[in-house]
């Protein structure tokens, strides 16, 4: 459970002497752990990172819970997933020795498309280990500074603000939560630290994109952000480019408290190459009045099991979690939303819409519970499913376990095609089949794009006509 | 050069139902054509057989622009080459833009040689051109950022169909009752709004029962339609009539497909027995 922070000023966070601008190594060495897991390369992630022992000992208590549990059986299809087989840890320095001629075709096609920058490029296709953007957002990240809010990645966390990172880490996400979330607990590195004071509102956006590194956007993240009362943040992490990794499980965890009245959103959009086990988990904790969101699009990836979760500790507390999920060729994104209601007078919503083609699979995949002395709360619940072609596949698994009878909940579920009508009246005004099925999967996911922020909106929408084009004819 | 677009012999069957039994008809560029009928007699069907719709089987004939025979060709390819139909029921397309679905639509058309992904017309240009077309057609530009014929009226969908219309330019228009169910006023927009549009440049094939839109729209030609062909062909005065007297003259004129409009009304057609699927009736 989180504890109250209010004991901790900014002061105590030592942001007079806090460095922003990009956690970069200074350390030159490469590193490159060998492949598989044991209690040894546990410790040697520790130590590489010059961990404090309570970290160590975190990891190595969350190594052995890993051990001891067993694989999810439902889901997705985890049987070829081999632990044995994965680098647990790479040194930033590493990621260079990838050659921009190893990355697949269709993928630099992709980036050459969405118009990505070439540093860019590079960087996403785990080619090149770092992309300078600080010297551009120096000036915002200083302004952030000033009013006491941290935000840096969580390694440097640990050595900057290890009472504020003590005090958090893992309790809103326990390393016996679930085999992947033990398993990142063992084996984390890099992700985004936020802390926001008391009663600051951030305008803007803050994105994981400007500062992105090598070890931020890694295998095994770990992202920890504190909104502390009456605050209000905005994070935005990921990109709509395929993110290139020749490493096969993504195993990210995200942990959010989002204190009395204040307000997070927190914004997805993953794109993983098709060999990559996504396998994160997230969850929230919205205390009274606060309003916690999650915007999550997935797309990409041969498995994504995600079910981002708010609990909603206090009375007043709202939760909002928006998902898109797009399944194509071999893939099955097994995506959706958790929300319990731990006290009386909460609310959530849920809106899901997926879209399966070529064969994909989408499953939307959510639980709504609330706890017995729960009363009064509101649940609405909305899926959407467009399924593209007759081999491909959505299925719906709502589960509802309410131990109250004052509560309201509403689901509704609809499985869709695109209709022939709509497909004649786009193609009678010029628009190939492709383009027409791709303005109308577009048109379907448009309730949830325009929530995220104008850049990722757009790209979104170019990445689907370009998952839809040559799909068709 | 004067471009046509040709229908020959044209037969047409919906789910194996014989709807259209030997149309031809002629339109060309600078043309205005009226096509009439009575309720069931196949005016639609033409219309959407011209665009190519997939459930629409040519089982005998030719379309025709220019030559280049259209039978074989999706609703995209005839679009590109200058042919454009009104609805009669525009489809609610939710969550698409109107801006964004005309960007697209005009780029790909002025630019019938366009890749999928390539670069559509600039922004400013695009947004430029499409306000003063919606000030001229008197309509709200607020229209552009809404979903295209979402909780749109009657009126609103077929005044965006006539903003398509303007903005794509075709050689060949074709408007399915584009005129019905709409208030009077309505009827004036829409009618001025064609009058404005149509010229020298483009051929147009107008599907009507009332005679504003023909007022506007003086019609060289006037089609008649009974139970799947085109039974008379006359100038603006056989519209007048048809508009004054109704259909009765006409059928007492062509006591065949009088009989065949009958019979298919009460499902029991000499032809639709013979190919019909059972449930289709
Ligand atoms: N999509 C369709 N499915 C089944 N029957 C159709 C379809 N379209 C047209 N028809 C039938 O074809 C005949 C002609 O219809 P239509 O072309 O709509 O006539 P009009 O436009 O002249 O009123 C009618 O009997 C109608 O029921
Ligand atoms: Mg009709």
């Amino acid at each position: 459970m989180a504890t109250d922070l209010s004991s901790s000023t900014s002061d105590d966070l030592g942001i007079g002497e806090y460095q922003y601008g990009f956690h970069d190594s200074t350390d030159n060495y490469t590193f490159k752990s060998r492949k598989g897991l044991d209690r040894e390369i546990v410790e040697q992630i520790s130590a590489m990172k010059k961990e404090p022992a309570w970290m160590r000992d975190f990891r190595l208590e969350a190594y052995d819970i890993f051990l001891s549990k067993p694989m999810p059986t439902w889901g997705g299809d985890l049987s070829h997933l081999n632990f044995q087989d994965i680098h647990y840890y790479m040194k930033a320095s590493d990621r260079q020795e990838q050659s921009w001629d190893d990355v697949p075709d269709d993928i630099r096609k992709t980036y050459d498309r969405l118009g990505i920058p070439e540093a860019e490029k590079k960087y996403l296709a785990g080619v090149k280990a770092q992309y300078e953007s600080e010297v551009v957002y120096g000036s915002l990240q200083e302004d952030l500074a000033k009013k006491g809010v941290v935000f840096t990645d969580t390694d440097s966390a640990i050595r900057d603000y290890p009472e504020l990172v003590r005090e958090h880490f893992g309790t809103v996400i326990p390393s016996f939560d679930n085999k992947f979330a033990a398993l990142n607990s063992a084996v984390w590195s890099g992700g985004s630290f936020i802390y926001v004071p008391k009663g600051v509102e951030i305008e803007f956006p803050l994105q994981a994109y400007f500062r992105i590194n090598s070890e931020n956007m890694g295998q095994f993240e770990r992202t920890l952000i504190i909104v502390d009362e009456g605050a209000s943040v905005h994070y935005v992490e990921g990109c709509t480019a395929p993110t290139y990794s020749s490493e096969s499980l993504h195993s990210a965890v995200v942990e959010i408290i989002v204190k009395r009245n204040a307000r997070c959103r927190y914004t997805t959009i993953q794109n993983w190459s098709n060999n990559v086990y996504n396998l994160v988990t997230k969850r929230a904790m919205a205390y009274g009045n606060a309003l916690m969101e999650w915007v999550d699009g997935n797309l990409g990836s041969q498995l994504t099991m995600k079910y981002p979760a708010i609990y909603l500790m206090e009375p007043g507390a709202r939760g909002e979690t928006l998902s898109i999920a797009f399944a194509g060729k071999g893939q099955h994104q097994d995506a959706g939303a958790k929300m319990v209601h731990c006290a009386p007078n909460t609310s959530s919503r849920i809106v899901s819409k997926s879209i399966s083609k070529a064969g994909g699979r989408a499953s939307y995949r959510g639980l709504v519970k609330v706890e017995p002395h729960a009363t009064n709360c509101k649940s609405n619940v909305v899926c959407d499913a467009l399924i593209l072609d007759a081999e491909s596949r959505s299925d719906t698994y709502p589960y509802i376990e309410i131990e109250q009878e004052h509560v309201a909940i509403e689901h509704e579920a609809s499985v869709s095609k695109i209709a022939e009508e709509q497909l004649l009246y786009l193609m009678s005004r010029g628009l190939t089949e492709a383009e027409a099925s791709a303005m109308i999967v577009t048109g379907f996911i448009e309730p949830l794009v325009k929530e995220l922020p104008m850049e990722y909106a757009v790209e979104m929408n170019r990445l689907i006509e370009l998952q839809m084009e040559g799909s068709v004819g | 050069m004067v471009a046509s677009l040709k229908i020959q012999d044209l037969h047409v069957s919906v789910e194996g139902l014989p709807i259209l039994r030997g149309v031809s008809l002629e339109v060309r560029q600078g043309e205005i054509h009226a096509l009439m009928g009575p309720n069931g007699s196949g005016k639609s069907t033409l219309a959407y057989t011209l665009v190519g719709h997939p459930k629409y089987e040519i089982t005998q004939g030719s379309i025709e622009i220019d030559g280049k025979p259209l039978n074989e060709l999706d609703a995209c390819e005839r679009a590109r080459l200058g042919l454009f139909l009104a609805f009669q029921y525009p489809i609610v397309i939710p969550g698409v833009k109107v801006a964004d679905f005309l960007r697209h639509a005009i780029t790909n058309i002025r630019n019938p040689d366009r890749k999928e992904g390539e670069g559509l017309i600039p922004m400013r240009e695009f947004r430029k051109e499409l306000k003063a077309m919606m000030d001229e057609l008197g309509m709200d530009s607020e229209f552009a950022r809404r979903y295209l014929n979402e909780g749109f009226s009657g009126g609103e969908k077929k005044r965006m169909e006539i903003l398509q219309l303007a903005m794509l330019k075709p050689r060949f228009a074709v408007l399915d009752e584009t005129d019905s169910g709409l208030d009077s006023d309505a009827v004036r927009v829409v009618s001025e709004g064609l009058r404005k549009l149509s010229g020298p440049q483009m051929g147009v094939l107008i599907i009507t029962h009332h005679e504003r839109l023909l007022e506007y729209n003086v019609p060289q030609f006037t089609h008649v339609m009974l139970a799947g062909k085109i039974v008379e062909t006359g100038d603006a005065s056989l519209a007048r009539e048809l508009h004054n007297e109704g259909y009765s003259k006409v059928r007492l004129r062509h006591p065949e497909e009088a009989a065949e409009e009958a019979a298919r009304a009460s499902g029991r057609s000499s032809e639709a027995n013979r190919t019909a699927e059972p449930a289709s009736v």
